[in-house]
């Protein structure tokens, strides 16, 4: 899987000479560099309070509801679309090179809710609910990203 | 500023509001646009920079508002730049309200200035966030995606629908309305009338939300004064009261952790300003409510109270929000046509304070004496209600 989608090319509008630019990488911190490295090596993890039990994403040092510590579970990669939008005009790049591209608000099966783009099917064809799976990209030597697909 | 909390001490009213020019400043610096605000604010008022003591502004790097300051030859003794993006103007004048209560300030001037149009162009809200840079710590989560100021709202508009069933055509009537107001404001940036089927066959930017889904973007300030009512009856002009006021805020730059994209930070501090201010929406005479884009208006008359959570599009509906609707709505044309330089909130606060006065023109709204001034900041992330009234509470 990769970024930009196969259409990309032919819905840019105007001739533009300078090569691709990849997708933004993140800098990880002392939070999150465990969750993009698993990112990068194809997994997706959650956050489960030691105390608690809660389950959160983004990785923070303690956990939401309690204040308790926090240790990193690998999560099933599958969730369902909360809601999601087709951005049609987008002057930065990368970005502008996609349009169009669909971004959106997954809900994990685990319960936290990612923002992602959807990959591998038609803007029109995304409805709320689908149910959609995790595809991983390396973004950088210590990251990876979710993007998802819809669940076969 | 409630009478419980304020049983016989100084009461906080609003002496004086302006807007600069706008909405095209090519020849101003945005500094000259706080001032040429803050000249017609006091002047107003009736008084002069050399009677202020307190002074708010809120821009784009911190130390803002001591710049201003600075640049107003200002040396005040009470200050606050809070920033809540577009709600910034609302918590500012909340916050200026405490302060002359409490004795911190006898006269606080709050002045807004942009010149993002002539400075930036027509990109903002689809040019940004194009690499990890722009978002520092945890804002990173969400800045990956390709995801634009308007697609934010965009995704709240979708699933409004799906919850609610609320349509494109409805959120349409938001724009429409606006415009028809904007046309009876000369200084306004579009006033050229529009229908339904204009708004829902411009072109999508982030579907659902069409071009004229989205607010203009423009040049342009505002400035208020606020000081003790018995001040203002020194100085014989129209007092308007802080009635109550209250600000929330439910996440940053992260729409991921928006728990419900349906209900904004507005169903948090609407009914506890309401409650301050002793009334209920019923009691709303004219409301100015932040128009970032239309779903906004949708989802804040909601939050209000002003109708029940997903009845919104009906709300709005059949100019619900015309000066002779359900509940009259920016007058002034707002950020969907007459004015958006960016942080909006100041010019709610001209606009209600205007319509209290009976200075609303052609939009005015017949015996006005409660007006509402809701601002919204962020990715929906931040609110801020203030309740005015023109008769002492």
């Amino acid at each position: 899987m990769t970024s930009p989608p196969p259409d990309a090319a032919t819905t840019t509008a105007a001739a533009d000479e300078r090569p691709p630019k990849p997708r933004p990488a993140p800098i990880p911190d002392h939070d999150s560099a465990p969750w993009w490295q698993a990112l990068h090596d194809g997994k997706l993890l959650v956050q489960r309070c030691d105390d608690c039990g809660q389950i959160q994403l983004y990785p923070r040092d303690r956990c939401l509801a309690c204040r308790g510590p926090v240790h990193f579970v690998e999560a099933s990669g599958r969730g369902r679309v909360y809601s999601f939008t087709v951005i049609r005009q987008n002057y930065a790049r990368p970005f502008r090179d996609w349009i169009p591209y669909v971004v959106a608000l997954v809900d994990l099966d685990e319960g936290p809710r990612l923002m992602t783009n959807l990959v591998d099917c038609d803007p029109d064809d995304v409805t709320i609910g689908m149910a959609v799976t995790a595809r991983f990209e390396a973004v950088s030597d210590q990251a990876g990203i979710a993007l998802f697909a819809p669940a076969p | 500023m409630s009478a419980a909390r304020n049983a016989g001490g100084r009461r906080a009213v609003i002496a004086g509001v302006a807007t600069s020019d706008y909405p095209k400043l090519p020849e101003m610096s945005e500094h000259a646009v706080h001032g040429q605000a803050a000249d017609r604010a006091l002047a107003d008022a009736g008084l002069t920079m050399a009677d202020v003591d307190g002074f708010a502004s809120t821009g784009f790097f911190p130390m803002y508002a001591t710049g201003v300051a600075e640049y107003l030859g200002l040396h005040p003794t009470y200050y606050d730049e809070t920033n809540a993006g577009g709600a910034s103007f609302e918590v500012l004048v909340e916050h200026a309200a405490y302060a002359i209560e409490a004795g911190a300030a006898e006269v606080v001037l709050i002045t807004y200035g942009s010149i993002q149009l002539s400075q930036m162009g027509r990109r903002l809200g689809t040019g940004g966030g194009g690499g990890a840079g722009f978002a520092p710590g945890p804002a990173i989560y969400d800045a990956l995606w390709g995801n634009t100021l308007v697609g934010n709202y965009a995704l709240a508009a979708r699933r409004h629908m799906h919850q609610y069933g609320t349509t494109a055509e409805q959120l349409a009537a938001v724009a429409v309305t606006m415009r028809e107001h904007a046309a009876t404001n000369p200084q306004a940036q579009e006033r050229e009338p529009i229908t339904v089927e204009d708004v829902v066959s411009s072109r999508l930017v982030a579907d659902p939300l069409h071009k004229l889904d989205c607010c203009v973007i423009s040049d342009g300030g505002g400035a208020c004064v606020l000081t003790t009512a018995e001040r203002a009856a020194d100085l014989g002009v129209t007092p308007i009261y802080v009635l109550g006021a209250a600000h929330a805020t439910t996440h940053h730059m992260n729409l991921s952790a928006m728990a419900d994209l349906t209900v904004t930070p507005a169903a948090q501090c609407g009914p506890v300003a309401f409650a301050r201010a002793g009334i209920t929406p019923a009691d709303v005479d004219v409301a100015q409510l932040y128009d970032s884009f239309t779903i906004t208006v949708v989802l804040t008359v909601e939050d209000l109270g002003f109708c029940a959570k997903g009845e919104g599009g009906a709300f709005v509906e059949d100019g619900g929000l015309g000066v002779k609707g359900r509940l009259p709505t920016n007058t002034d044309g707002g950020g969907l046509s007459a004015c958006h330089p960016g942080m909006r909130g100041m010019f709610l606060i001209v606009e209600a304070v205007r319509q209290l006065r009976g200075q609303g023109g052609a939009t005015q709204v017949d015996g006005a004496t409660i007006a509402v001034a809701h601002g919204t900041g962020g990715m929906l992330s931040t609110g801020a209600t203030v309740v005015l009234g023109s008769e002492a509470p």
